[in-house]
């Protein structure tokens, strides 16, 4: 492992000390409003400083983050792992925006690595080739499939299952080992995500076996033909994997999943705390940064909508600190 | 015909160089390392600037050992005044002498780097464990001083065995 972090390491140690605590969520939960919420969130220096949205807010916030991984490193090959499904989101918006000839507005996420005109330019011009070369092929794959057989879900399942497959091959080519188990992690909840869904709405085994990405973890091929059966075959099959307690929160619900899934992640990088010399400490800043992110838009959406603070306390993530 | 009996001030000027220049590269190289960890936590908290600059030091020692060793080496064997007629058995008496604080110099600077980086991470996170802190890179301290030790006494030993 590369120990050219040091520099880096020791201002995210420092960094950490600013990421919210479970006692700064449970200050943001004991908020009347929602109003309260981002006025706390704004003393707390969230947001760019002046009275903005949630939304503004949050991506202020995520803006933050990207910018203090770019002034410690130039090299953002390890975070591809992250970058790759903001990427791959933006192309199936690009190609959704050419093939349907609507004039794309506020469509593309902002903090991917391949520029969104870019991607415009090659599904106008039917040229992948600038592109990387995995996405080139899937994106033609995707845009061909929307523009002949008109079927957008395919269009998704294409890119999705390709940028899986990146994520996968990214951490495993990275060498560090927190940013391969992220990997594998990623595409394995995701494959359950996609497989109980498929089973849910009775798809076919032959869009099984094109939606889900191989990985170490979860056989592709046992877990299509769990869900062709039904949901307790699949849950059956998932007993038998190191993923036997996601079949436990799905059956009590997607969110109480979704968060296990953040949770588990968590656990992962949580190990980073320990690590002072290679770039896991920064790849665990930013996941624990959105996973902060994420907490607030939470407890600030349950606050807008007047939910019940129980209902947002069992959706809250754990905290990195 | 080459003379092995006059090579012994060549094998004791070795054991000298050896220890400065290997406990000097251990340090460098960790205080090197360390110092890259000070800056960053000073970059974010300034104010920390005298707690990590103490930790930043400690691999800094063997290259003083070092130097120390070689400095006694030399007084020992002439080189800085006196008679440097060696035979060849002192000098490599001398040789092996200075190796213990060579090698375990150059080896516990780079560890101790290691772990005063870490105790630089926990200074940032929790500046009022700075004491104990301070405890962890110490301790590869002891082994950098054993190393010194020994090689004082057998150098400042050596000169009255008659070999």
């Amino acid at each position: 492992m590369k120990e050219d972090y040091i520099y880096a390491v020791a201002r995210v140690r420092a960094r950490e000390l600013g990421l919210l605590s479970r006692q700064d969520v449970d200050q943001l939960m004991a908020c009347k409003t929602y109003e309260e919420c981002l006025r706390t969130l704004s003393d707390k220096g969230w947001g760019a400083g002046e009275a903005s949205s949630a939304e503004a807010v949050l991506a202020a916030e995520e803006e933050k983050t990207w910018a203090f991984i770019h002034e410690l490193t130039d090299d953002m090959a390890p975070f591809k792992v992250l970058l790759l499904p903001t990427d791959y989101n933006n192309m199936k918006a690009a190609i959704k925006a050419v093939v349907t000839g609507v004039e794309p507005h506020q469509v593309f996420l902002p903090g991917g690595e391949i520029d969104p005109e870019l991607m415009l330019r090659c599904v106008r011009e039917g040229d992948f080739s600038p592109l990387p070369e995995d996405m080139a092929q899937a994106a033609d794959e995707a845009y061909h499939a929307l523009l002949q057989k008109e079927d957008g879900q395919m269009c998704d399942v294409i890119l999705d299952r390709a940028c899986l497959m990146g994520v996968v091959r990214c951490g495993k080519e990275s060498g560090v080992p927190i940013l391969a188990d992220y990997a594998e992690m990623l595409c394995a909840t995701s494959n359950v995500k996609v497989a109980v869904r498929a089973c849910k709405t009775g798809k076919s085994r032959a869009f099984l076996d094109m939606a889900l990405a191989p990985c170490a973890t979860l056989d592709a091929g046992s877990l299509a033909a769990a869900a062709c059966k039904s949901l307790d075959d699949l849950f059956g099959y998932l007993a038998a994997t190191p993923y036997s307690e996601a079949a436990g929160k799905m059956k009590e619900s997607y969110s109480a999943f979704e968060k296990w899934c953040d949770d588990k992640v968590m656990d992962l990088v949580k190990g980073q705390k320990m690590n002072p010399f290679t770039v896991g400490p920064l790849f665990a800043f930013v996941i624990a940064r959105r996973n902060e992110i994420s907490t607030v838009r939470i407890i600030l959406s349950g606050k807008l909508n007047e939910l019940d603070d129980g209902m947002i306390r069992e959706r809250l993530r754990d905290m990195y600190v | 015909m080459f003379d092995w009996t006059t090579m012994g001030i060549v094998f004791a000027l070795l054991g000298a160089v050896l220890a400065a220049l290997m406990g000097g590269i251990g340090s460098a190289i960790g205080v090197g390392m360390t110092g890259q960890a000070a800056a960053g936590v000073v970059t974010e908290d300034p104010s920390q600037f005298g707690k990590v600059l103490i930790l930043q030091l400690l691999p800094g020692t063997q290259g003083i050992y070092g130097l120390l060793i070689g400095f006694v080496t030399l007084t020992q064997i002439g080189v800085l005044g006196g008679s440097s007629d060696i035979s060849l058995a002192k000098g490599l008496l001398y040789l092996a002498a200075c190796l213990p604080m060579a090698i375990v110099g150059m080896v516990s600077a780079k560890w101790q780097a290691k772990a005063a980086v870490s105790s630089i991470s926990l200074v940032a996170k929790r500046p009022d464990q700075f004491g104990k802190s301070m405890i962890f890179p110490a301790m590869v301290e002891t082994y950098a001083v054993l190393a010194l030790l020994i090689s004082i006494l057998a150098i400042t030993s050596i000169g009255s065995i008659q070999v």
